[in-house]
């Protein structure tokens, strides 16, 4: 029969234990296992990002990476972005200048630029579409998200 | 009776939206994110095959699998097996011909695209359901394939349905005054064949069911991803013979719509339902990206042969337009899209005589049904570059001509004369054409730009270009829309309406349009849409109507409700209704300022005693419907400047404009969201989104490594520009504008490019354009359609050519030859059956049984092979022709060889499927070669 | 979309990662930082029985410098490679080629060593590498050995690796004087697979003829290509215009017999092979020139 293996993450601070079988995508860990459904799935190939999450706080596909692959690190994902009601700052920017619409895209893109404004505090729109090629969007021609991105690092500054 | 007398504070305000906060944070709930008790998982079996018979479906082995809980057939439906509805009948166009083929839930004797579901298993996970897959044998027979549009029209075309004559769906003639007679008086008509080709939708979120059957309550719930959860209720309940009340559709939060999640009936919303309920457990299918390229519709496959009227100073004396439309295996949805295209062609601009004519084409390929834009943008694309070519010809500016044929302001209505997809005549309600365009002209500086800025550029060798293009998109069509406003006793107001949503922004815009009335702040208005226990009167979102005819139903609701309010106040206060007034969510006594909180007047509308007095409802609640007669029209002038680099044929757009007249709006920024999206979307369209077939209708990029949709770095920042007049059809005097942003874009763009490259003299008369197109274009070289992989090659064995044929004939040394071949047994004199396991780089080998054919044998120098394979990843045909000669190093074998694919490897692996034919073939050879040496060596030896 | 069943290893050593895999033979397979193998398993289209994941060797990922060069570990991410100082300077080809590779999402998974031994015609890393002339670090069951750089890729998805042999490092030899390099590609959109790129390096003599040139071409063949015609064109001459020009029309007609595919057919990439061709080497002869920086 398929192999279980006990693995144990720590998702946005909390320690989880869990046994999965070896094929069970990161995604679908978070998503199904830990009910953290705010990680979506688009493509499973690696191209849309909207799985995008922190893994020891560097953006990853969640999709091209498995559960056991995770044990012994630190994931963080959209929901771990806020503490309290308070947005992150990145998620206020967001709503502020109307970033998203469907909204599907958007956790993944959040996760992007979480470390991305982290390593560039004052990017350029060059860096900033760069850092979003990554992400694909439907919605918005991404207009708006840039002007988020540059809204937050103006915030944090 | 009388409200506040301020100016609009709510409506046309830039308010961020109410639903970003659970969208934000991960918190808002998607169909797939749906997870419940002993809940199953779906997959589908599909065809991996075009075109064929199917002969048999063997799912014993897949049974078995454990964690499998349930495989259906077709033949497992009984009468559940039907085709599915005719979704919008044809309008009723004099002469008009139309055949409805719609699809069924399971294939059963016929496949007619890839991707048509032929099995469904029902697993403990998707996993297993995956699994599963692998284990059903289903034996089909290929049949020659109907992709072109062209060739599905010529006699003797194999055909899609053999029940009709040919391969015709629909036929459409519509005219408009006396085209030929007036073509006379022309002084100059321009002539040309346009094509347009398809793309997917490509929501972000793929499609997801949900379905839960409760035994005890009788109830049927499903969460699906449509933009129309009522009628997609209506059709379950009639199918399961379940009252309508019976079963609740929720669309939750929707990922992106963009036309395909409209009320299809797609074989998995029939299903899945009827799998939980036969089965007594949930059931979710999640429809992954691999699947949405066939499984779910698609748009834009349309050829144009046009031709444009005018007089020697630019005026249009009429046009003429014939063209096949490409409806994909099955036409449900009617004619919406081609009627689109014959209708939004005729743009802003004076038409006298028009001759329309169109012929929807069935071809085995995936369903074609509206998809943002639908239809429209094709017929802006022929227009549109019919004008700039007479343009050219005439030496006027191409501003200049569009000038000339502008309907001015004073001529609405604008009778057109011919029927709309919505089968009311084709009438413009209102729209002021000409000073938009003036605006984007100065928007993107183009007097400038053409009298400086581009011969400076060009003279130091750059190659840029302008292009400035109008149009018009029909919008806000009936049938209708209701909404129910409730005012609770927290003051909180609660708003219900039937549309789905898919990121459009109602959950702000239809609260604005209440705020308004309402005076009540928008964050204190709760919409919800899309759940048919909520509201279950209505159609759906699309064709650009939510807004307005969602939007009015809100409207009129709160209306009522404000009426309510002010009888209710009256009563309590003592004084006449019209002695009050709505401030901040507070009825007011004009005169005395006494005030109530409308949530205390709720709750003074709801008592426990004497609630209803005759005549009277309870609650400060309302319900009430729009249903327009007909649409109205947006239009707008879209603008762009790009760069080409003719050497590697990459373009890089660098500013781009757009203004857009939607009429009244109700929130700025919503809708700039839209034609910002709508653009990224157009722009896709026009330079990277294309879905390619081969001969066999195989689609070689079935995944978004090969179809590229446009990232940040492609689509540029669009500087926007707003005019506002009003629709007269309804109060508040909206227009739609969800598609518009993507409707110019490939005219536009196409203007521009030709422009950039004036010194080249390229005509662009298709979308998508492509680099590698362009470079064809530039290099005035004959396209080349990669549709077969062609190993052209020779070989020298140095050994004599007797032994050479003979090995050839030898099933034992064939063997090598075949990658990976593992053995294969002779089965007549010029049959073989075997074995070959092939993979390449990170594909795993997998096992292909193969049949060799040898045929037109002319020992020893000629003759012909043919090998088919078939694996769990797809199947292979190639057919080769050989000529053994005898050189001066031994024999040389020449041989030409073409590889078809289909199924997986097709449609992701293409990438490299050139490079691997080639080189396994050479692989094979060398191998034959050693064999050859070795038997030779040990036969003298 | 979802993976095949498969048996887990993560071994800690690279001695435990290749008894396991060449216990598990054909059926079994080296998970690096997976970012195109699990898309192949996703698709089901890759179907290992064993997976064995490297990422549990901790001593495969470094950067270092040493008489012989720079020194990359196998498993070395390439977003931290792309971030480190040594790379830029000992390697600038390398730093100017890896923000191609992807996306950032993807580099920080992916590695420097996975990228190689995957052997993708298309992949920039094999490219940058063959015009570096780095050699190879391999551990096999019958012990170590290091792989010269010209005949490494062997054809599609192939090196000269053993089938019980992993790639452990790279060795960048140091530029040489008078260096220097670039990279360009046309790919359809950032990040995708280029339809064709070029990573050359040149170098000058005293007089400032071109005494060597390493031009790598992707996209173009069964693997990266080695430009020899054009270099052969190019040695002993001083790089001017025209010559450069001739250079890269060899190397579009003599070096490459390019595949086809949907995005860009063979006569595409074979012009493209020479526009791109002329452009690298327009580049890396100007930071090769003494009066620029002398950076390879």
């Amino acid at each position: 029969m398929s192999q279980s293996i006990p693995i144990q993450v720590t998702v946005n601070g909390r320690r989880h234990e869990r046994a999965v079988e070896p094929r069970l995508l990161l995604s679908d860990f978070l998503r199904q296992d830990l009910a953290l459904t705010g990680t979506h799935v688009g493509c499973e190939h690696g191209v849309c990002g909207a799985c995008t999450i922190l893994l020891d706080g560097e953006a990853v596909r969640a999709c091209l990476m498995f559960a056991v692959q995770a044990d012994g690190r630190a994931v963080t994902t959209v929901e771990g972005l806020t503490t309290g009601d308070a947005l992150h700052p990145l998620q206020q920017a967001f709503h502020d200048v109307h970033a998203l619409q469907c909204g599907f895209c958007t956790p993944g893109i959040l996760m992007t630029l979480v470390p991305f404004l982290r390593e560039n505090p004052a990017p350029d729109e060059r860096a900033i579409r760069e850092a979003l090629a990554g992400n694909l969007c439907r919605c918005t021609g991404y207009q708006n998200i840039v002007e988020a991105v540059r809204h937050a690092a103006a915030t944090r500054r | 009776m009388s409200g506040s007398a301020s100016a609009p504070r709510y409506l046309g305000a830039r308010i961020p939206r109410n639903e970003d906060a659970r969208l934000l944070t991960g918190r808002a709930l998607f169909v797939d994110d749906v997870q419940l008790d002993g809940m199953l998982h779906a997959a589908f079996f599909r065809s991996e095959y075009a075109h064929g018979r199917v002969r048999s479906v063997d799912v014993e082995r897949a049974r078995r699998r454990p964690g499998v809980v349930a495989i259906y057939t077709a033949a497992d439906l009984g009468d559940y097996w039907q085709p599915g509805p005719l979704l919008v009948p044809p309008p009723p166009i004099p002469g008009l011909v139309f055949h409805a083929c719609t699809q069924v839930p399971l294939a059963r004797d016929k496949v007619r695209h890839v991707g048509e579901p032929i099995a469904l298993v029902v697993a403990e996970s998707r996993y297993v359901a995956e699994d599963a897959l692998a284990d059903i044998a289903v034996d089909i027979e290929p049949l020659p394939a109907v992709v072109d549009l062209e060739a599905a029209m010529r006699p003797g075309a194999p055909k899609v349905h053999e029940h009709l004559v040919s391969n015709l769906a629909a036929h459409v003639v519509q005219r408009k005054g006396e085209y030929d007679a007036a073509r006379e008086r022309a002084d100059l008509v321009i002539r040309r064949r346009f094509r347009y080709d398809r793309g997917v939708a490509a929501a972000i979120e793929n499609r997801a069911v949900v379905a839960r059957w409760d035994a005890r309550a009788e109830e049927m719930t499903v969460w699906d991803t449509t933009q129309a959860p009522i009628p997609i209720r209506n059709g379950i309940a009639a199918r399961l013979g379940l009252l309508e009340s019976q079963v609740r559709v929720i669309a939750p939060f929707v990922g992106g719509g963009f036309g395909p999640k409209i009320m299809m009936h797609y074989p998995e919303e029939v299903l899945i339902p009827w799998a939980a309920m036969r089965l007594g457990r949930p059931v979710k299918w999640a429809e992954d990206r691999h699947e949405n390229f066939f499984a779910t519709t698609q748009e834009r496959g349309q050829v144009h042969d046009a031709e444009l009227a005018v007089t020697k100073d630019g005026r249009i004396v009429g046009v003429r337009d014939v063209f096949l439309h490409d409806s994909g295996a099955y036409d449900p949805y009617g004619l919406t899209v081609p009627i689109n295209s014959q209708c939004t062609l005729l743009g802003p601009y004076n038409v006298p005589h028009y001759d329309t004519e169109f012929t929807a084409v069935f071809t085995n390929k995936p369903i074609v049904t509206p998809v943002r834009g639908a239809g429209r943008q094709h017929g802006v694309f022929v227009m549109e570059r019919l004008l700039d070519l007479a343009a050219r010809e005439l030496k006027i500016d191409r501003l200049e001509i569009r000038r000339r044929n502008y309907l001015t302001r004073d001529s609405f209505p604008h009778e057109h004369h011919i029927l709309f997809q919505d089968s009311a005549p084709l009438v413009y309600d209102s729209g002021d054409y000409a000073p938009a365009l003036e605006e984007a002209a100065r928007l993107i500086d183009y007097d400038r730009f053409v009298r400086e800025e581009q011969p400076r550029l060009r003279a130091a060798g750059r190659h840029v270009g302008i292009g400035v293009v109008s149009y018009i998109e029909g919008t806000g069509i009936g049938p209708y829309e209701g909404a129910r406003v409730t005012i609770e006793p927290s003051g909180e107001v609660r708003v219900a309406t039937g549309v789905g949503t898919q990121g459009q922004g109602h959950f702000t815009a239809f609260a604005q349009v209440v705020a308004e009335v309402l005076t009540v702040r928008v964050e204190r208005i709760h919409v919800v849409t899309g759940d048919t226990r909520e509201f279950h009167w209505g159609t759906g979102t699309f064709a650009s109507r939510g807004a307005v005819v969602a939007g009015t139903a809100c409207h009129a609701a709160a209306t009522a409700v404000r009426k309510k309010i002010f009888e209710v106040a009256a009563r309590v206060l003592e004084v006449e209704p019209d002695a009050l007034e709505l401030v901040d969510g507070k009825v007011r006594v004009r005169a005395d300022g006494r005030e109530m909180e409308l949530g205390a007047l709720a709750a003074r509308s709801n008592p426990l005693r004497g609630a209803v007095r005759p005549g009277t409802e309870p609650g400060l609640e309302a319900t009430a419907y729009y249903g327009p007669d007909r649409g109205n029209t947006a239009s707008g002038v879209h603008a762009m400047i790009l760069e080409v680099d003719p050497e590697t044929a990459m373009v890089d757009i660098q500013r781009y404009a757009v203004v857009h007249d939607c009429g009244r709006l109700i929130n700025p920024m919503l809708v700039e969201g839209q034609i910002q999206g709508g653009v990224a979307h157009g722009i896709g369209n026009a330079f990277y989104e294309q879905l390619i077939w081969d001969d066999n209708g195989q689609l070689q990029n079935a995944s978004l490594m090969d179809y590229l949709l446009p990232t940040a770095t492609e689509v540029p920042r669009v500087e926007m520009s707003h005019r506002e007049t009003p629709s007269p059809l309804n109060p508040i005097g909206l227009k739609g504008v969800g598609e518009a942003g993507c409707i110019p874009t490939g005219a536009v763009f196409a203007q521009a490019l030709e422009d950039a490259l004036a010194d080249h003299q390229v005509e662009i008369l298709e979308i998508p354009l492509s680099p590698n197109r362009l470079f064809e274009l530039l290099s005035k070289t004959k396209p080349v359609r990669h549709n077969l992989v062609v190993v052209e090659d020779s070989y020298v064995f140095r050994i004599p050519r007797p032994i050479v044929w003979e090995a050839l004939q030898d099933p034992a040394v064939l063997v090598r030859a075949l990658p990976g071949g593992m053995r294969l047994e002779r089965r007549s004199e010029t049959s073989f059956d075997g074995l070959m396991k092939v993979g390449v780089g990170p594909v795993t080998a997998a096992e292909f049984t193969v049949s060799v054919t040898l045929l037109d044998l002319e020992p020893p120098s000629r003759f012909g092979m043919v090998v088919d394979g078939r694996s769990g990843l797809g199947f292979t045909r190639g057919t080769a022709r050989v000529v053994l000669e005898d050189g001066p190093d031994g024999t040389v074998m020449r041989y030409r060889a073409e590889v078809q694919v289909g199924g997986k490897i097709a449609g992701v692996g293409q990438r490299v499927l050139d490079t691997a034919a080639k080189f396994m073939t050479r692989q094979g050879l060398e191998l034959m070669h050693r064999e050859l040496t070795a038997r030779q060596r040990g036969s003298t030896g | 979309m979802k993976p095949a069943p498969f048996e887990y290893h993560r071994p800690e050593t690279v001695d435990e990662a290749l008894a396991l895999l060449v216990k598990g033979g054909t059926e079994a397979k080296a998970l690096a930082g997976g970012q195109s193998l699990i898309p192949a398993m996703n698709f089901r289209l890759a179907r290992p029985a064993i997976l064995v994941d490297l990422n549990g060797i901790a001593d495969l990922a470094y950067v270092h410098e040493s008489a012989e060069g720079l020194h990359i570990g196998a498993m070395t991410r390439q977003r931290v490679a792309e971030r480190d100082p040594l790379v830029a300077r000992l390697a600038p080809l390398l730093r100017e080629a890896l923000p191609h590779v992807a996306h950032a999402q993807i580099r920080n998974r992916g590695t420097i060593g996975g990228s190689i031994a995957h052997a993708d015609p298309a992949a920039e890393l094999p490219a940058v590498m063959l015009a570096l002339g780095a050699r190879y670090r391999a551990r096999g069951t019958g012990g170590a050995r290091e792989l010269p750089a010209d005949g490494f890729f062997t054809s599609l998805f192939r090196t000269a690796l053993a089938p019980d042999e992993l790639l452990v490092g790279i060795v960048v030899p140091p530029p040489p004087p008078r260096a220097g390099s670039a990279f360009v590609e046309v790919a359809r959109r950032h990040g995708d697979y280029a339809l064709a790129g070029v990573a050359a390096r040149v170098t000058l003599d005293e007089a400032g003829r071109c005494r060597d040139a390493r031009i790598a071409l992707l996209g173009v063949g069964e693997g990266p290509v080695l430009a020899a015609r054009a270099a052969k064109a190019l040695t002993g001459s001083p790089p001017t215009p025209d010559r450069i020009r001739d250079a890269a029309n060899v190397a579009a007609a003599k070096d490459v017999d390019p595949p086809g595919d949907i995005h860009a057919s063979s006569a595409f990439r074979r012009h493209l092979t020479g526009v791109l061709t002329r452009r690298a080497l327009t580049t890396a002869f100007a930071r090769a020139a003494p009066a620029s920086s002398p950076a390879a």
